[in-house]
Formats: structure tokens, C-alpha cells, sequence
């Protein structure tokens, strides 16, 4: 499959958004609303969850289903009271050592006035700055679309995974087209340069893992994440805290120039 | 000085013409106030209006020139250039007329310093070298910045001037503003000191990374600072911005920077704050 035709799948009407996953993946879910500094984004979806029995902290974009639900969730683009609502789930998550999975699925962080007034680039730095020591594992899942540093936000993780038809991008190809040709229309070429597959970043290095879709029924792959996500987790039940960290700064550090 | 043979009289026509034009020295005009400039002046009034005192934007090694205590600043990892890693079309034609057009290998300078007898480690992005913009060499050359003052125990003091992530390394670039922000974390958690000067203009990956992650925030009077861009907003909002939005003072107003710090004083402000973190009584 070309580029663009990943970027028009990941961006599909109908694809499942993050509360399917949510819904088969976990059991006993309760949603947790709420930054506690200025109110609650619809954009992020927090709360508590049992994977395979094991409590978990689950945060996630939702880009919404229905009109309706699609304005209250902002299309999936959060404001920086969506990121503090997940730092602070995080931070929660890590008083009572649960792991924390993250779903990610927004076209980028909301280029809003209010986002802007209320400090949308402080929410990302501090989630970057504080995921990366954050004593509990996490794992991340691109299900959609990752625009940019509004997804990276959710994404300093032990691993990163992409659903097989997801993109992850540093700007979407709209945006890259405009730049580079002074024409949005040329977004097929600007899909190919931005290496946004799935493929591409597993060849990378970016990722570690790819789920594959098939066309219609997502229930295989949401069984395969949560065969996954188990062992992910367990497998880090018997590491110290010290080199979890160790691990995930390393994760980072060896990406580009040395 | 005046060159030799300034009051010689011409020979002929175009002799006469060659020493008038090597007196015409351009002009900039002020964007604020109007005020017409030439850059010697400017130069000499570390890029700030005459007038109106409108901050422009001001070239990596005069930052250092105007910041750092003379001959102090000894540059590192200067060797350091991009590849065209993702075969990312125009990047290397692009990468070649930075080069020329800054003088500099890459959108960032780091060095060890010493500002007011304080060691420290600097940082100083550098805009004619596409606009500042983030890609895999200035994320190392600052993650290292950060690694090297956490393991001499040394504060950071750094000038951000960026228009965010290169999208000409692609995802790779984004990854750096998790990487940088490792490091920041490591040095904080050191108890160690890190003061940000957020210069004209700031925006994007790198304030939504390192820029927003100081201890101390500056920000220089008049400087765009913001995650998104003033067009994208009001291409998504479908309005204009009203005047001011996401300057420097706006930050100020909704607390995101601790200070407004204009050229002329920033040097002693910031000897101020280092000697204040300093540990010798």
C-alpha cells in the first residue's frame, strides 16, 4: 500500500476509535474525568481498567463517532487541560504502581486560541519531561493518526506500538505539502517523504511492534493487544525501577546523530 | 575606519562611482516604529531599535558575544552537520545555503562558558540556519549540552529561537524533543539549574519541549512565542488573532514566563540569577 492510501485508511470513517479498544480490550473500566487546574477535555479519555485481570491505567485520544460526539471531543485534538488530566492520571497510576497504556489517535494537539492562552506548548514539554521518569511501565499504541508532538505527548514510552494502517508523523502531510510546494494538494508526494508508515518506522527503529488489521473485524487484533500488552507488562514485573528508567531514557537517547 | 583614498578626487566616472557605493551602507527599517537604521548601528546596539527599542533578531555568536564573559565560551560538538537521512527532497540544497547564509555548521551553538565568572554550559539557537529548526544534530548537540553540565555538575543557560521540528528528518525530529527533554529531566533531577531566554521566534516542537522546561523562563520584549504558529490558528479558527497574541508580554500575562528581559540589561539579570543559585556564599 502506498503512503497517501495509509494516511486516507488511518484517517477513515468507521475505523474503531480509542473506546472500542478500550471496551474489548479491558474489563471494569471506570472513567476518570478532570485536569483538577481548569476543567475536562473530551480529547483524552482517562481512567482505570483491568487488562487480563491486572489493574491498569488506560489514557486515550478519542476522535468521537457521531457528529455530535465528534464536536464534544474536538475531533481528537486536545487542549493542554487534556494533557495535565493525563500527567495527572499518570501520576496516579505511579503512586499505586499500575502500569499505564496509552492510545493515541489525533490529527495534533489543538491550534486554538485558548489552547494557546492556557500554555498547549508547556502541557506537551511536561509530559514529555515527566513520562520519560515516570516509575511504572507504559506502553503506547498508535491506533490512528500521530500528529506530532500532541501525540509524542502521549508516546514517551517502554514501547511503542502501530496498528498496521496508523500513521506517526512530525507534521501531517497537508501541512508538509503547503510548505514544501506552496500546494496542500500534493499531499500523495508529501506522504512518501515523511516516511509515516507503519512499515517505515519499524524499518527505523521507531517502533517496536506492528498489529495487524484485517479489513473488517478488529477482534483478533484487539486480541492480539491484549496478549501483548500482558506480557509487555510482565515482563517488566521482575526489573528494577532504575533500569526501567535506564531503559526507556536509552529508548530515546539513540535516536539520530551520536 | 576611512579607507585610503576616500578624499583622493575621482579619476574618472566609474572610480568616483566605486568609492560613493562602498559608502552606502543599507538600511533596515524598524518594523514598529519606522525608524530607519543602518546595521552598523544596529550591530552596535546588540540589534535593537534605536528608537523604539524593537528587539530583532540577533545571530547565535553575538548572543554569546553580548552574553558570555570575553574569550569564555569554548564552543563544542561544533563539528557536527545533518545528512540528508531521509532523502527528504530540497534538504540537501537547503542544508548548503544555511550553511552559507549563517556561517554555522547547524541551527545550534554549544559551549562551556563562564557569564559573570559563573561556569555554565550555553546553548544558543541559531535562526539564519533554518529558522532554528529542530532535526537530529541540534537535538544531540542539546541533549549533550544538558549530559555534559549534569555530569560537571554545571547550570544551563540557554536561547531558544526556532520555528520547531524539521520536517525534512521526519519522524526523527520528533523524537528529539522527547530525547532533549530526557536530558532536561536528568539535570533537574541533579539539582541543577537550567535558565531558558526564549527569543523572536519560538514555536512549535521546541516550545513544546526544552523552551517550556527551564527553571527560570526569560523572554526577550516582543518575541512570538507559542506551540502553534499565528497562521495556523486563524486558518483554524477563522479569525484574526487580536494584536499581541502569544508575544512575550502575553506569556507574561498568563504566567509562562517568569521575566521580560530586554538586551540591554540581560547580561546582568542573568549573572543576577546564576550568582543567586551560586554556592559559594
Amino acid at each position: 500500500m502506498e503512503a497517501y492510501e495509509k494516511v486516507l485508511a488511518a484517517r477513515a470513517k468507521g475505523r474503531p476509535t480509542a473506546i472500542e479498544y478500550i471496551n474489548n480490550i479491558f474489563t471494569d473500566f471506570q472513567e476518570l474525568h478532570g485536569d483538577r487546574r481548569y476543567g475536562d477535555d473530551g480529547a483524552i479519555i482517562g481512567g482505570i481498567g483491568r487488562l487480563c485481570g491486572m489493574p491498569v491505567t488506560v489514557i486515550a485520544q478519542e476522535k468521537g463517532s457521531s457528529t455530535k460526539d465528534k464536536i464534544a471531543r474536538n475531533f481528537g485534538s486536545p487542549n493542554p487541560e487534556g494533557y495535565r488530566k493525563a500527567l495527572r492520571l499518570m501520576k496516579q497510576a505511579e503512586k499505586f504502581r499500575r502500569p499505564v497504556i496509552c492510545f493515541v489517535d489525533t490529527s495534533g494537539a489543538y491550534p486554538g486560541m485558548g489552547a494557546e492562552e492556557r500554555g498547549q506548548g508547556l502541557a506537551i514539554a511536561e509530559n514529555l519531561m515527566e513520562m520519560g521518569t515516570l516509575k511504572t511501565p507504559v506502553i503506547s499504541i498508535l491506533i490512528g493518526e500521530g500528529g506530532s508532538g500532541g501525540a509524542l505527548a502521549l508516546a514517551v514510552s517502554d514501547e511503542v506500538w502501530m496498528m498496521e494502517n496508523s500513521i506517526y508523523s512530525v507534521i501531517s502531510p497537508e501541512g508538509c505539502a503547503s510548505i514544501l510546494w506552496r500546494d496542500a494538494k500534493k499531499v500523495k508526494e508529501a506522504s512518501e517523504c515523511l516516511r509515516l508508515t507503519a512499515d517505515d518506522l519499524y524499518e527505523m527503529g521507531v517502533i517496536e511492534r506492528i498489529i495487524p488489521e484485517s479489513d473488517k473485524d478488529f477482534s483478533a487484533a484487539y486480541l492480539l493487544l491484549q496478549t501483548w500488552l500482558k506480557k509487555a507488562v510482565d515482563d517488566r514485573k521482575g526489573i528494577s525501577t532504575d533500569e526501567l528508567l535506564e531503559k526507556r531514557y536509552e529508548r530515546f537517547r539513540k535516536f539520530g546523530a551520536r | 575606519m576611512i579607507p585610503k583614498g576616500l578624499f583622493k578626487k575621482a579619476n574618472n566616472e566609474l572610480e568616483g562611482r566605486q568609492v560613493v557605493e562602498e559608502f552606502v551602507e543599507p538600511t533596515m527599517t524598524c518594523p514598529d516604529c519606522g525608524f530607519e537604521v543602518t546595521a552598523s548601528e544596529l550591530k552596535e546596539n546588540h540589534e535593537v531599535c534605536l528608537k523604539c527599542g524593537h528587539h530583532f533578531r540577533m545571530n547565535a555568536r553575538q548572543r554569546v558575544e553580548l552574553i558570555a564573559d570575553k574569550d569564555s565560551f569554548k564552543e563544542l560538538y561544533a563539528g557536527m552537520e545533518s545528512d540528508n537521512i531521509l532523502d527528504f527532497p530540497g534538504y540537501d540544497d537547503k542544508l548548503r545555503s544555511s550553511k552559507a547564509k549563517s556561517g554555522e555548521n547547524e541551527g545550534v551553538i554549544v559551549g562551556e562558558a563562564a557569564v559573570g565568572g559563573h561556569a555554565c554550559v550555553m546553548f544558543v539557537m541559531e535562526p539564519e540556519f533554518m529558522m532554528g529548526s529542530m532535526g537530529t544534530v541540534v537535538g544531540e548537540k542539546i541533549t549533550r549540552a544538558f549530559e555534559l553540565a549534569t555530569e560537571k555538575r554545571l547550570p544551563v543557560l540557554g536561547f531558544t529561537v526556532s520555528g520547531g521540528a524539521r520536517m525534512q528528518e521526519g519522524i526523527l525530529s520528533l523524537m528529539q524533543m522527547a530525547k532533549t527533554s530526557g536530558a532536561v529531566k536528568r539535570h533537574s533531577d541533579a539539582g541543577l539549574l537550567y535558565i531558558v531566554v526564549l527569543t523572536d521566534p519560538t514555536t512549535g516542537g521546541v516550545t513544546a519541549s526544552f523552551a517550556m522546561e527551564g527553571d527560570i523562563i526569560l523572554a526577550e520584549p516582543g518575541a512570538l512565542v507559542g506551540f502553534a504558529g499565528p497562521r495556523v490558528i486563524e486558518q483554524t479558527i477563522r479569525k484574526k488573532l487580536p494584536k499581541g497574541f502569544q508575544t512575550a508580554e502575553f506569556l507574561l500575562d498568563h504566567g509562562f514566563v517568569d521575566a521580560i528581559s530586554p538586551r540591554s540589561g540581560q547580561r546582568d539579570m542573568l549573572i543576577n540569577l546564576l550568582a543567586l543559585h551560586s554556592e559559594e556564599v
